[in-house]
């Protein structure tokens, strides 16, 4: 269990503790780990699940931690890796597209000077495609930390956006 | 005309989702206090009497589906709300847990009733995170009321309790056995079939899987003495139906409208014309895996048969609107992005034909592709369709292969443009 990563990112009792409380939420019980893992990764500050945490959830549900790592690995709201602070989801289905989601894409880009897929320097702000996020009729829009920004259709709006998030 | 009725959603704004004793002052499960004095089977035939069919996109027999889970034996049977609604452009479910929680609950103990289940899973993709507390919320409620729990309204021997689980984004989790895998606290990758879910699904019990939509009509339809719903729709196509409209129209947003009303009338009444008052290109029925059609569809009245006939499905009761500013390969090259992103990669036709699709499209699109490759992308459309291991691969290409036969133009050698 001493990676070099478990090394970096010591679990305090503090973490331990809130782990505990959102397992116990589930009753400890190992069929929910997909709704754990998204809790867990929000007391993360860059909204993921390192290495020893995602050990110390396995040990805690008496469940093999190869099957923690192949639900990180399969569903994309998880990652083992972090994000930044404000990880932005811009959908890239055909409702939000055609809606100019592509535009709103290049301006993210323009605006953060990085690509999709990077972070920027400061760690605030990760972009990322995703898939539908059932807001097809707020489009186009972003989605952060869960909150839902609609009707993105200008530079301006999306600037006040990226100012508002400290 | 335009033509909105509210059978399904008559509940919203009448109570606060966040209250029970509100719920109870409009009514709230006198569906279920009748439920309990019928007979079950009673109860799958007053469905199948109704022509429902489900409404997550298979369009399969509901009543019928009722009907066979009961007879399967065994007394643990699971009843499961697929909430994952990941379709495309599908946003029709949203407002039935947002607005109307608790006769989602009742339908739900209706179902386990029927079909003597001990247990309910609410499905949810993590999109909808921000409707846990509310739901969460009308489970405790219930359970606090006698509705869940042990001896549920004082009949011996009724115990039933409700779960809500998460989805993290996982589009083939709306496949059944893929979602009954997620439940499982496994990875959500779909399973050869049989044995069927209704036999062995959720930790080997037998399950029904049943869509938001669906579930929500049953407490409805229990006390429509008056034989309201069937006063709507045509033909086969009884009653009414959920449906969200997106893309490039004017005032996107989920109706319920009645069966038969068309789709000119949904797309420039309800939905308000196309933006800028531009021509449309395009029509995608039922999500990513749904048929496309031309505009010629627009006088067709949106019924099971008259959508068939013409080529498309109901499916998820999604319809995107394209318009002129987008070419056909363009909207084909996005979908397809889209099932490329989706794929579980578990099976070689699915896993290795979207990844091919996608070179050839991209091909088209620069006007590179040969007479040869998009004989070849026909041929992988239609094997993935035959061979895949799940609905996913065997639907992804629907799009695809529906818009070579109405857009045909644009898949002669040099005709991307169009």
């Amino acid at each position: 269990m001493l990676t070099e990563q478990s090394q970096e990112y010591p679990l305090s009792d503090e973490l331990k503790s809130k782990i505990d409380d959102v397992l116990e939420a589930h009753d400890f019980d190992g069929t929910q780990i997909v709704g754990i893992l998204l809790e867990v990764q929000e007391l993360n500050e860059f909204h993921y699940v390192p290495e020893p945490v995602a050990y110390y959830v396995a040990y805690r549900l008496d469940m093999r931690v190869t099957n923690v790592f192949d639900i990180l690995e399969f569903y994309s709201e998880l990652s083992d890796k972090p994000r930044a602070k404000y990880p932005i989801q811009v959908c890239n289905s055909i409702a939000c597209h055609v809606n100019r989601g592509d535009e709103l894409g290049e301006i993210l880009k323009d605006i953060l000077h990085i690509d999709f897929g990077e972070t920027t320097y400061d760690g605030r702000f990760t972009l990322e495609h995703i898939t539908c996020f059932g807001a097809c009729d707020r489009a186009p829009a972003v989605r952060i930390n869960g909150h839902v920004y609609d009707h993105l259709d200008s530079r301006e709006k999306i600037e006040h956006l990226l100012a508002s998030l400290h | 005309m335009t033509s909105k009725v509210s059978f399904l959603t008559q509940n919203f704004g009448k109570y606060d989702p966040h209250s029970i004793d509100s719920y109870l002052s409009i009514g709230g499960f006198r569906a279920l206090r009748k439920a309990v004095t019928m007979d079950g089977e009673d109860i799958a035939t007053l469905i199948a009497e109704n022509k429902v069919k489900g409404r997550g996109g298979a369009e399969y027999d509901m009543g019928r589906k009722w009907s066979q889970a009961r007879k399967v034996p065994g007394n643990n049977h699971i009843i499961i709300c697929n909430a994952d609604e990941g379709e495309t452009t599908t946003f029709k479910d949203r407002p039935l847990i947002q607005n109307d929680p608790f006769n989602l609950i009742e339908a739900m103990i209706i179902a386990a009733y029927v079909m003597r289940a001990t247990d309910g899973y609410i499905y949810m993709r993590a999109e909808y995170a921000c409707f846990r507390p509310l739901l969460l919320n009308a489970i405790r409620e219930c359970h606090r009321n006698g509705f869940l729990g042990k001896d549920i309204l004082g009949i011996p021997g009724f115990n039933y309790e409700i779960h809500l689980y998460s989805g993290a984004g996982a589009y083939v989790c709306g496949e059944g056995t893929a979602l009954i895998r997620s439940i499982e606290g496994k990875a959500g990758r779909p399973r050869m079939k049989p044995p069927f879910v209704k036999v062995s699904g959720a930790f080997a019990r037998p399950t029904c899987l049943q869509n938001v939509e669906s579930l929500s009509l049953v407490p409805h339809l229990l006390l429509d003495d008056k034989k309201v719903y069937q006063s709507y729709g045509v033909g086969d196509s009884v009653g009414t139906k959920m449906i969200s409209v997106g893309g490039n129209v004017k005032h996107p947003g989920s109706f319920e409208i009645p069966f038969g009303t068309s789709v000119r009338d949904i797309i420039y009444g309800l939905a308000g014309g196309i933006q800028g008052d531009r021509q449309i290109r395009l029509i995608q029925f039922g999500g990513a895996s749904g048929k496309v059609a031309s505009a010629d569809i627009l006088d067709t009245p949106y019924t099971y048969q008259d959508l068939r006939a013409a080529g498309v499905m109901v499916g998820s009761g999604a319809l995107c609107v394209v318009d002129e500013r987008t070419s056909v390969i363009d909207f084909l090259r996005i979908n397809q992005d889209f099932f490329s992103e989706e794929s579980c990669g578990q099976c070689t036709p699915c896993r290795e034909g979207n990844l091919h699709i996608k070179i050839i499209l991209e091909k088209i699109k620069n006007g590179t592709a040969t007479k040869r490759d998009i004989a070849v992308m026909e041929k992988i459309a239609r094997v993935m369709s035959m061979s895949s291991l799940c609905g996913l691969g065997e639907t992804a290409q629907n799009t695809l292969r529906s818009a070579i036969e109405v857009f045909p133009e644009v898949f002669e050698v040099g005709g991307a443009e169009a």
